[in-house]
């Protein structure tokens, strides 16, 4: 497959001097640039209402759901700007996982799965959609718990379940990049451990980028931090360095626990 | 001045523990008086009509249309059952509803999808209150403007076409609030989750948000058919009534309701008005059971 060594290091995105506003002139986010690597964590940190989840957004465009927004600055993936392409095109490449678990109550474990290629009016034989379904439910480690209730409806999933199916569904379309906006804090910590440890594993086929309220977390299962306070992007560098010698004082600041 | 002062010191002995529990015991026992005199109203009605128009119920009365009257007075006079039913008005009340349903569903939803997407913009604030308005426009004048619309230039005479229109547009505001509210309780999250996925637009709604709402959608329908299934008024200035079984839409047709009004109007067959009103309630009562029990299913 893919070769993960050379991978490491070679920016699959790049942001480049994004600033969002809502209404007028209230900068949620204010001229952010950053490059992220391919195969790698990144964790977006920061105090509530520091513009973190409308960044991470800013990446898949679902921010554009939000009314009277406005979006300077490009961002590139692959050396296209994402301002430029169709947003649904933009979407499959650029999957979501979002904070509470929302898998579709309507559909069946296995529809859930391969929603994306049923709303997407994506055609496919029997047999490809089984593969897909099982490997994509196998890499989010919940092939075995489901395998005999496939057909059936989800809602008797824990809530850590739930938010697994929705990350197999998420990367059921082999998406490049996956987002994602606090995937664990409606979690108890045994099912954020599994979810943790999933994505370590899946950050060989996919770059990761997440928001975290959680610093330890970040700490625990990221490569690339991004502090984030009143819509600046303070500092961005490699998680261990950023969490023993932080260059800027807010950095350090938040994370010695001083505010946040 | 002295008295004035005297009744508030003896106010403020009665308003010892015992007082207090007096108007409690006063006060609950209203409740329960009130309660049971409502409930028992609902009672005497379907007693009431039960006791005079068990007899009437048959076969017959779901097969066969009512007889002249002179037949009915024959077997009123020996004392029996009237022959024949009301078939021409069970088919042609579920026909109407039809034709109103085939109307207001579709177009209804469409606005109520429409509401929900854009609630905040002022088109859609409009369109919300002519809505509400509309549900208070009295029956009959419904009616005249279907007369106007329909009977006169279309039909050129009374017609079944007419009264669909006529309950169509009585159900079209029921329709439209019902659509909305369900649609809006489909939580943000799930639309995101589509929209995530690359869903486009039109099939995030189709796909997602109808599904998602459908038990809600149902029984909004549900309501709104079994509102317009005991209209008179607007079908007396529409579709006329019909002694036979008429499927022909630009002829008169009957209904339920009409039926009710013309055996009131004839001394011979009134025993047919308790049967008949029965069979309406029955109707009735069974879409708002069934559309109470899928709403309960929802939660």
């Amino acid at each position: 497959m893919i070769n993960t060594k050379e991978n490491t290091t070679t920016p699959v995105m790049s942001i480049e001097d994004i600033s969002i506003s809502y209404g007028d002139d209230k900068y949620a986010v204010k001229h952010v640039s950053a490059e992220i690597e391919a195969h790698s964590i990144t964790a977006i940190m920061g105090p509530s209402g520091c513009g973190k989840t409308t960044l991470l957004r800013a990446i898949n465009r679902m921010h554009e759901l939000y009314p009277n927004i406005s979006t300077e600055g490009k961002i590139l993936l692959g050396g296209d700007n994402i301002y430029e392409m169709p947003t649904m095109n933009l979407r499959r490449k650029i999957g979501m996982v979002f904070q509470r678990p929302n898998p579709f109550p309507t559909l069946s474990i296995y529809d859930n799965v391969i929603a994306g290629y049923r709303l997407n009016g994506i055609r496919m034989k029997k047999q490809e959609r089984d593969e897909i379904v099982e490997k994509s439910l196998r890499d989010v480690a919940l092939w075995d718990e489901v395998k005999d209730t496939l057909h059936s409806k989800g809602n008797f999933l824990s809530g850590g379940q739930q938010q697994r199916l929705c990350l197999a569904r998420t990367i059921a379309f082999r998406p490049k990049v996956i987002l994602l906006d606090e995937p664990t804090s409606a979690l108890d910590p045994i099912s954020t451990s599994k979810i943790e440890d999933l994505l370590v594993e899946l950050k060989k086929d996919y770059t990761i980028i997440m928001v975290t309220h959680n610093m330890s977390q970040a700490a625990r299962i990221s490569d690339k931090s991004m502090f984030m306070y009143l819509g600046e992007l303070v500092e961005y560098d490699n998680t261990k360095k950023m969490f023993t010698t932080p260059t800027d004082p807010r950095t350090e600041a938040y994370l010695t626990g001083k505010f946040g | 001045m002295d008295n004035i002062i005297n009744i508030g010191k003896t106010a403020g002995l009665l308003s010892s523990i015992g007082y207090r529990k007096a108007k409690n015991n006063i006060f609950k026992i209203l409740v329960m008086v009130f309660s049971f005199l409502t409930i028992s109203m609902v009672f005497l009605i379907i007693g009431t009509l039960l006791v005079k128009g068990y007899k009437q119920i048959n076969l017959a009365f779901f097969t066969q249309v009512a007889p002249d009257t002179f037949t009915a007075m024959m077997a009123t006079a020996n004392g029996e059952v009237i022959p024949g039913g009301i078939v021409n008005g069970i088919l042609g009340s579920i026909y109407l509803v039809l034709i109103a349903s085939v109307i207001a569903i579709p177009t209804g939803m469409v606005i109520g999808v429409y509401l929900s997407e854009n609630s905040k913009k002022k088109y859609a604030c409009l369109i919300r209150d002519i809505a509400d308005v509309m549900q208070g426009v009295p029956s009959i004048v419904i009616g005249i403007i279907a007369y106007i619309w329909v009977v006169v230039p279309l039909t050129k005479g009374y017609s079944v076409l007419a009264g669909g229109v006529a309950l169509a547009i009585m159900m079209l505001p029921l329709i439209v609030r019902s659509t909305e509210e369900s649609l809006k309780m489909v939580p943000d999250t799930l639309k995101e989750a589509a929209i995530a996925l690359g869903t486009p637009y039109y099939k995030v709604i189709w796909r997602v948000l109808i599904p998602t709402s459908f038990s809600g959608l149902i029984s909004g329908i549900l309501l709104a058919v079994s509102r317009v299934l005991g209209e008179t008024a607007p079908l007396m200035l529409t579709t006329l009534g019909n002694p036979d079984v008429n499927w022909n839409v630009a002829k008169p047709g009957s209904a339920v309701p009409l039926l009710i009004w013309q055996f009131y109007n004839d001394p011979n067959m009134v025993n047919l008005i308790w049967s008949s009103t029965i069979f309406l309630m029955g109707f009735v009562l069974i879409l708002n059971l069934i559309s109470k029990w899928i709403g309960a299913k929802r939660k």
